[in-house]
């Protein structure tokens, strides 16, 4: 529980640093608009070749998009900073004054940096989302719509394990400048839905990357394709990975030995 | 004229060890290098499975394009986009601030030459890098590509037509920075804009009609769709020659705005740094 109030914390402080920065508001707010106009145009484009894409219609997969777009928000402004500055640290030499702090090493490095003005994506997401189940003609009730907010926020989790088993790679590999480009990559591979996929593709998409976690079975409970096997297994993975993730960030950080004078 | 001769041949010898130490650091970097090319293999990777996807839905092929052309598009793409790679306005952003810009001024050379004759011998060892991934691709996603002696030595020529349009449309976006430290938003819109009309998201004849007609306006599709088409595409002879006849005035173009721009902005420019 103390981890809670040290994101509070730092959340407090992320806050105050970039009110400081208000301009920056408005940089992000047109580039999240820009994202979500590229997104529509994409869509509209396939769209006009075809009616259905592996079952998906135009309006699910708006939801889709929107999810990616939302889930991407929560990345920017709370993940990647943390996991840059680890990277960066590692190479640097500098992570030594984190480490001789009482407080959880994986905890600090994971709270410490919120950029708040990239969250400006959860709420373009968040809007392209309501859009999207809007025009899909079977409502979505209260239970749905809880289920969809808990399964984002599980796919959060997941995207954050994955993050740090990359970044933990930097105890091995010093030079990971490329880092954030290939999560960037492998992340836009979410923006449609995982069944189009081919089967080795999909399945490394899911389990190796859990992209079709974090994306698609959200979008899924929206959409009305979700079965309830599927959460299951979800869950049972997501645990797993958080467990792995403990265990090869320790191992990780055993072998950081520290560069620094 | 006296000079000419000294005056080449020190160029060609800067090029030429700028580019051979470039190529000699990049090696040194290989494992940084392929996870930069493993996250740029995705975007490809995805266009090519939902239109492929869309083809096989609607028997075979969207626009007379099957999933075989689309593969062959794509996988060269990635080699295209890897020529296309450049000195970003993000860099420039970093380049003023820290002060870096005021050491290039003091040399007596134009300072583009040395990003030109840096990603120039970088490009070497992404396109040696290239080739194991096009192999694996090709493997998975069976590309109809045949080209002639004639498409594939225009190719050769047209990416690096490519890369230098590329290169002079960014540094003019790259000195936006000396005037204003908000050059990000522009350059995001240029991307944007390239990619909907380069080719670079699709084929342009899967764009609608006006779309196209605007591309043949700009210099985008110079820099992805043309290079991609000389060597996936049945283009005849006369617009090969055509094409890197294109390449060469957007090439011209750019760099004149580039040597007018960057006099007036050395004249704005104030250091920062030591």
């Amino acid at each position: 529980m103390r981890a809670f109030g040290l994101a509070w914390v730092y959340l407090r402080l992320g806050v105050l640093n970039e009110l400081q920065y208000r301009a920056n508001f408005f940089i992000a707010a047109f580039q999240s608009l820009l994202s979500v106009a590229l997104g529509l145009v994409v869509l509209a484009l396939v769209y006009s070749h075809t009616t259905t894409l592996n079952g998906w219609t135009e309006s699910e997969l708006l939801v889709i998009v929107g999810v990616q777009i939302l889930l991407g928000g929560v990345i920017h402004s709370t993940i990647q900073p943390n996991m840059q500055r680890l990277v960066d640290e590692v190479r640097d030499g500098k992570l030594d004054l984190l480490l001789t702090k009482p407080e959880d090493a994986q905890a600090l490095v994971s709270l410490r940096e919120v950029q708040i003005w990239q969250a400006v994506d959860v709420i373009s997401g968040a809007a392209v989302v309501v859009v999207g189940a809007a025009r899909i003609a079977h409502g979505v009730g209260v239970v749905g719509a809880i289920a969809f907010v808990a399964l984002l926020g599980f796919g959060a989790l997941l995207l954050y394990c994955f993050w740090l088993i990359l970044a933990t790679g930097s105890f091995w590999v010093v030079n990971m400048g490329y880092l954030a480009e290939l999560f960037e990559g492998i992340y836009q591979t979410g923006r449609w839905p995982i069944g189009i996929y081919p089967g080795w593709l999909r399945y490394s998409m899911t389990y190796l990357v859990p992209i079709g976690f974090a994306v698609t079975v959200p979008a899924q409970v929206l959409t009305g394709r979700l079965h309830w096997p599927t959460v299951v297994v979800a869950l049972c993975f997501g645990a797993a990975l958080t467990g792995l993730t403990r265990v090869f960030w320790r191992v990780g950080l055993r072998r950081y030995s520290g560069a620094s004078a | 004229m006296p000079r000419q001769e000294p005056w080449l041949r020190s160029m060609v010898d800067f090029y030429a060890t700028m580019m051979r130490t470039q190529l000699l650091m990049q090696f040194q970097y290989r494992a940084a290098t392929y996870m930069y090319t493993l996250g740029m293999v995705a975007e490809p990777t995805i266009y090519l499975v939902v239109w492929s996807s869309i083809a096989r839905s609607h028997g075979g092929t969207v626009n007379g394009l099957t999933p075989q052309a689309f593969a062959a598009y794509y996988i060269v793409w990635t080699l295209v986009r890897t020529m296309n790679i450049v000195f970003t306005p993000y860099g420039w952003e970093e380049r003023i601030r820290e002060g870096q810009l005021s050491a290039g001024l003091l040399r007596p050379l134009h300072p583009i030459h040395f990003d030109l004759a840096m990603f120039a011998g970088q490009k070497l060892v992404w396109i040696l890098m290239y080739l194991p991934i096009a192999v694996g691709l090709s493997l998975v996603f069976h590309p109809a590509l045949h080209p002639g002696t004639v498409q594939i030595l225009v190719f050769l020529v047209a990416i690096w037509g490519a890369y230098l349009i590329r290169s002079m449309n960014l540094w003019i976006l790259g000195m936006v920075s000396i005037w204003t430290t908000r050059a990000s938003a522009i350059f995001q819109t240029y991307v944007l804009t390239e990619l909907l009309l380069s080719g670079r998201l699709v084929p342009l004849t899967l764009m609608p009609h006006w779309a196209q007609t605007l591309a043949a306006w700009l210099p985008f599709k110079w820099t992805f769709y043309f290079p991609i088409e000389v060597l996936v595409g049945h283009m005849s002879n006369l617009s090969l020659v055509g094409g890197l006849g294109m390449q060469l005035l957007w090439t011209a173009i750019g760099a004149s705005v580039v040597a007018g721009a960057w006099r007036l902005s050395v004249r704005h420019y104030s250091a920062v740094g030591n």
